[in-house]
Order: structure tokens, then C-alpha cells, then sequence
């Protein structure tokens, strides 16, 4: 029996670095994968030293601790270097995006002169070509106000540090409950908030997730996740190099484009966790072929953790069947619900046994909101367990009231926890309505049975592609500017795709024009595919176009997304 | 420039990828700089074109900057064909 893993007595993460850096210098605690460049490892001591070098960096840039940074960098050394530099230095790291390429560069630099005048970043780190682009953004935000951005460093300039007088860096005299990271979500119409999290909730969410996934020495974690989402950023990032948990990390961008890769590092590794949004085991299952996985072999892969967006399932069936032959175990497909302001994991479910699946009645379920317990199979539904709330954390269900409803009620998620964020960054008007009474308010819907969280659906109008939070005022307000579009009169909802293992965005726009060829109404379909396409995270399919007066508004003159869905889906 | 490949390219691509039958693509017509065709499915278009047309298109060469237009990947196809 080996002792758990936990994040030791350390104050900060600095300080936790820098714990492991002196007790295993040379072990390999991440491993770096391109697709044309062989495997990069990475020791504690080179991730200690490449760290160190940024953060002499901001300190010669005039960064005080406590000021935020902003990461523009894509998969590779520098990006971790310089996120851990950042807190080294007592700085405060966010990771943003990088520009994609369908992405137009204008809606880019628009969202990010949004995060500038919200979050007032001291510094930006990026790419020498990509300066430019990030000057331009702060241009556009002094528009206003003067912007807060005083410096824009070259990540190709900095140098890992040589001396061995790291422990005078700044960020060993943070205290424990100061911020070490902020997480953004997307959205730019106002809706973009970066969850401010303290030293002091990571560790306390690392060590009752740790307990809850058994998380052992001889575990290792492989992930393609981004690192501005939190499910890449906590588990796929800072669980693992925090707790001396190998860790073997590709690029979202190679994954996609070669699904197989996930599997042969798996295999080469000797992999046993990886977490995965819903949409990608319908991905994997679908796209990767055989002559990819000759050789493969999945034994050791104990858990394969499904986050961040509704789970299907089917979505789990199709992965065991496509993967069994090459070892995949029944047991290890397993169920996460987690947010960023909880820093990750509320629940986890699998591990200790296989996730449970409520049947529940359907007439139920929608007309009383009640899970009530029935046989499988006919019209009843199958819920997909999200598992047992983990340690720290506490959960509980509201009805509309805020009133706390019983055992198999459906309502809102509400959450406490000493791993709950410090706020969002800037915004208490935003920080004091997500709180009531203490509690958390999730916006997601779902109920409580046996111990075990069940998520349903959500109370706010958010849409999850592939795992990305996408708002449909975002997508409105592009669309709303398409030539042809009648003003105001667009709605943007998802649909949920059972193939996809996913939501599939769904835009219904008036035209102005009465009459409309057939060619004129695809024609103005498809710019406003070119328009969310280049102006937003997602790609759209679905797009109607229909006579005015189709949309249905609500007494206060609103569009109505829920009955404009009702009645797309009636029309189908 | 050989019609039949772009031909066959096109209805692969408004029919699975796009879905929409009725759209015809104009050959510079740019599908990854505009997101016509999303990251997901670049993976099969390297099958479809593997199987249709007998040629390999590696992963990492699924960029905007390999093809971004049919043109472009008619080319691609007809140069690696011959």
C-alpha cells in the first residue's frame, strides 16, 4: 500500500514545484508529443529552470506579483515554462486561445480587447509574429480608456534561468488564499468572465479529487485538452506535474487530426487516465482505423473519464466496442461533472464500480420533474450517472424558489465546497449573483439519488459543442449584422446529435426580404455559415432561413430560444 | 486542372461534409481558412480521398496551407497521382 498522493504542506504552487524539483530533479514528469518532431521529455529541473527563466522575466518587464499575465501560446515548452513562470513570480497566469484558422483575425482581436478591458492584464507572452496582432488588440481597447496592457513579451526571448537562486523569486512570499490562476470562459457579448481561483482551492480540489480517483505513483496521465479549458487545465496539466504524476501531452490540433495518436501514446506510455469531452468518443470510435493500431495495447488504461458535456450513453458503447479488442476494460470508462469555479470535479463516477445507469420514467421526468425509478428499455430514459460528489465539496438541489428539493427531484445544481472560486475576476456583480445563501448556482439542472448526481439539462441558455461553452447571444449578434437578415430577428439554439456525441448549433434567421428565390435564400444561408464560422469557436450546418414573423417572441418582445427550438424540431 | 476529380470532390464534400446537395463549390472557393470544413472532419476527407483516388494525404499536412480550395486539392491529388 503506497501513501496517497497529495500536495504535501505546501503554501503555494511555487513552493510545490520547487518541493519536487529538489526530491526528484531528473524524473521525467512530462513528455511533450508533436507530430514532426520526436517525443520531448521534460525533467523537474528543466520545467524548474525554463519556469524560473520567465518569471526573472516579468520581474526585468516591471510585472508585480498579484497582476495578471496572459498566455497566448499554442501546445510546446513554452507555455508550460511560462505558465509556471508566472506563478513563480507571484504573477497571475491565463491562457488564452489561439487564433485558429478559420477564426477571422477581427473577431479574435475584438474578444481579446474584451479580456483586456475586463481583466486589466499587465502583460501578454506570444509568438515574435504574433505580436503585432496582440498590439492591435491593445490599440482597439484604448479606445475607451487607456489599456492596461503595459508589456508584450516574446516568448523566443526568454532564456531558462542558470543561477540556483530561484527561491528569491517572488512568488515564494504568496500566501495561500491570494489568486493562482484565472480560467476564462468564451463569450464577448459581456459575458466573459475569468474564474479567479487561490492556491489554497487547487490543492484543496487535488487532493479530494486525488482520493476519489485513487490517483497512485503508478499512474499516468495522457491528454490532447486544451489548457484554457479547465477538464486540460486541472486534470490534464496541474494535477499531474503538481502531484509528481507523469504526464504525456499532445495538441489538441494533432489529435484532431489524427485521432490514432491518443491510442499509441497510450500504449507507449503505458497510459492509465485520460478525461475526454462526450463528443470525442463518438470521434474516436468513428475515425480511427485499424492500420493506426496495430500494436496498440489499452490494458493499462484504468480510467477514461467523460467531462464537460452531457453524456450519451451510447457514446460510452460505442468506444468499449471499438476499443475492447485492443484491451480496453468495461471498468475503466468512467464520468466526471466538473466546473472551473468549483476548480474542477464536483463528482466522479466509475472507479470503484461501473457507472450507474437510472432508468427513470419518462412522463415523469418531463411533465412533474421527477426521476422516478423504473425497469430499462421502452420510452424510459437512461441517466447516466456523473458519480459520487467528492470529498470537499457538498451538493444540493433547488427548485425555482431557491428552496431545497428532496431526493429525485429535478432542479437546479447548487454547490459549496473549500475549493469554490475567490470570484470572478473583476466582476462581483457577476461573483455576487452566481451565490445564494453560500450556495454555488451551477445553471445546470439535475437531481440527487442514491449519493449520486445526475445532470439533465441546463436552466441558462448555453450551448456545448465538442465541449466548448458557446452563448447563443454571441452567435446572434453575428448573425444579426448579415446583410438580408432581418435585425433582431435570429435565434440560435443546439440540438442534440446522438451520432456526434454532441450538440450541433442551430441558427433560424428572418429574412427581410419577402421574396426570396430559392438560390437567394441559400445564398444568404450560407453567409451566415461563413459569418459564425469566422467569427466564432464553432462551425455551423443548420441554418434556416423563414418569412418574417416565423419567430416566436415572449410577452416582453424577446425572442424565445426554447420555442423557437420546439417549433424548428415540430417542423423537422 | 482535371474536372472529374473536382467533380467527384465536390459532391463528396456538399453532400457529407457540408450537407448541403444543392450547393455547388467554386473551385477557389476557400473550405478551411472559412471553416467550411471543420477540424472534425478532416480526418475523413483524407480517407475519402485515400480510397477515391489512391493517394495519402499524412495528417499534418491537413492545413489551410497544403489546400485550401478544390483547385488546390485537385492538384494536390493529380500531382501525387502522377
Amino acid at each position: 500500500m503506497t501513501s496517497p498522493i497529495t500536495t504535501m504542506q505546501a503554501q503555494t504552487a511555487a513552493h510545490l514545484l520547487w518541493q519536487h524539483a529538489l526530491a526528484a530533479p531528473d524524473k521525467n514528469i512530462l513528455h511533450l508529443l508533436y507530430s514532426r518532431q520526436p517525443d520531448q521529455p521534460v525533467t523537474y529541473r528543466q520545467l524548474l529552470m525554463g519556469a524560473a527563466g520567465y518569471a526573472q522575466a516579468f520581474e526585468a518587464a516591471g510585472i508585480q506579483p498579484g497582476e495578471v499575465v496572459i498566455l497566448i501560446l499554442q501546445h510546446g515548452e513554452a507555455l508550460v515554462y511560462a505558465f509556471f513562470g508566472a506563478i513563480l513570480h507571484g504573477a497571475i497566469p491565463s491562457i488564452m486561445p489561439f487564433l485558429t484558422e478559420k477564426l477571422s483575425p477581427e473577431h479574435y482581436r475584438r474578444s481579446l480587447s474584451a479580456l483586456f478591458r475586463v481583466t486589466a492584464p499587465a502583460a501578454v507572452v506570444t509568438y515574435p509574429e504574433f505580436t503585432a496582432e496582440v498590439r492591435r488588440a491593445i490599440q482597439e481597447c484604448s479606445a475607451e480608456s487607456p489599456c492596461s496592457v503595459r508589456q508584450v513579451l516574446e516568448c523566443s526571448q526568454i532564456q531558462p534561468a542558470n543561477d540556483t537562486s530561484i527561491n528569491l523569486l517572488a512568488g515564494f512570499h504568496r500566501q495561500p488564499q491570494d489568486i493562482v490562476l484565472l480560467q476564462h470562459s468564451s463569450g464577448t457579448t459581456g459575458l466573459q468572465k475569468g474564474v479567479a481561483l487561490s492556491h489554497q482551492a487547487v490543492f484543496n480540489q487535488l487532493n479530494s479529487y486525488a482520493k476519489a480517483i485513487h490517483l497512485d505513483q503508478q499512474d499516468v496521465i495522457v491528454s490532447w485538452l486544451p489548457l484554457y479549458h479547465d477538464m486540460g487545465l486541472i486534470a490534464g496539466f496541474l494535477m499531474p506535474i503538481l502531484m509528481g504524476i507523469p504526464l504525456v501531452l499532445m495538441s489538441p490540433l494533432d489529435w484532431v487530426r489524427a485521432p490514432y495518436r491518443l491510442f499509441q501514446a497510450i500504449s507507449t506510455y503505458q497510459g492509465t487516465l485520460c478525461w475526454l469531452p462526450n463528443f470525442a468518443y463518438n470521434f474516436c470510435a468513428q475515425k480511427v482505423r485499424d492500420r493506426d493500431l496495430e500494436g496498440v495495447d489499452l490494458s493499462t488504461w484504468r480510467a477514461v473519464i467523460n467531462c464537460s458535456e452531457p453524456i450519451y450513453l451510447k457514446s460510452h458503447q460505442m468506444f468499449y466496442e471499438r476499443f475492447r479488442s485492443y484491451g480496453l476494460k468495461p471498468c475503466a470508462l468512467a464520468t466526471c461533472y466538473a466546473m472551473a469555479e468549483n476548480v474542477f470535479a464536483v463528482s466522479q463516477g466509475g472507479i470503484d464500480s461501473p457507472v450507474t445507469i437510472d432508468w427513470i420514467d419518462s412522463k415523469a421526468y418531463f411533465n412533474q420533474r421527477q426521476a422516478i425509478p423504473v425497469a430499462p428499455g421502452g420510452d424510459n430514459l437512461p441517466m447516466v450517472s456523473a458519480g459520487k460528489v467528492i470529498e470537499n465539496t457538498h451538493v444540493c438541489i433547488l427548485d425555482e424558489q431557491r428552496h431545497p428539493l428532496s431526493e429525485r427531484q429535478v432542479g437546479e445544481i447548487a454547490i459549496r465546497s473549500d475549493c469554490i472560486l475567490t470570484g470572478y475576476y473583476n466582476r462581483p456583480d457577476a461573483t455576487a449573483s452566481a451565490f445564494h445563501d453560500g450556495w454555488f448556482l451551477t445553471g445546470d439542472l439535475g437531481y440527487l439519488a442514491d449519493g449520486e448526481v445526475y445532470v439533465t439539462g441546463r436552466k441558462k441558455d448555453l450551448i456545448i459543442v465538442g465541449g466548448k461553452n458557446i452563448y447563443p447571444q454571441d452567435l446572434e449578434s453575428l448573425v444579426n449584422d448579415v446583410p438580408g437578415v432581418h435585425p433582431g430577428r435570429v435565434v440560435a439554439f443546439g440540438v442534440a446529435n446522438e451520432e456526434a456525441g454532441t450538440e450541433e448549433v442551430v441558427i433560424v434567421a428572418e429574412a427581410e426580404d419577402e421574396n426570396m428565390t430559392l438560390e437567394q435564400s441559400d445564398a444568404l444561408a450560407n453567409d451566415i455559415r461563413l459569418r459564425i464560422n469566422r467569427g466564432s469557436d464553432v462551425v455551423v450546418r443548420y441554418v434556416k432561413i423563414v418569412p418574417r414573423g416565423w419567430l416566436i417572441k415572449t410577452s416582453s418582445g424577446k425572442i424565445a430560444r426554447s420555442a423557437n427550438r420546439e417549433k424548428y424540431l415540430a417542423e423537422l | 486542372m482535371n474536372q472529374t476529380i473536382m467533380q467527384t470532390l465536390n459532391e463528396y464534400l456538399t453532400n457529407q461534409v457540408l450537407k448541403q446537395p444543392r450547393r455547388v463549390l467554386a473551385p477557389d472557393e476557400k473550405l478551411i481558412s472559412n471553416g467550411l470544413i471543420d477540424s472534425f472532419s478532416l480526418v475523413d476527407l483524407s480517407l475519402f480521398v485515400e480510397e477515391t483516388f489512391g493517394v495519402h494525404i499524412d495528417d499534418t499536412e491537413l492545413i489551410a496551407a497544403t489546400f485550401d480550395t478544390l483547385e488546390q486539392l485537385t492538384d494536390l491529388i493529380q500531382a501525387r497521382q502522377a
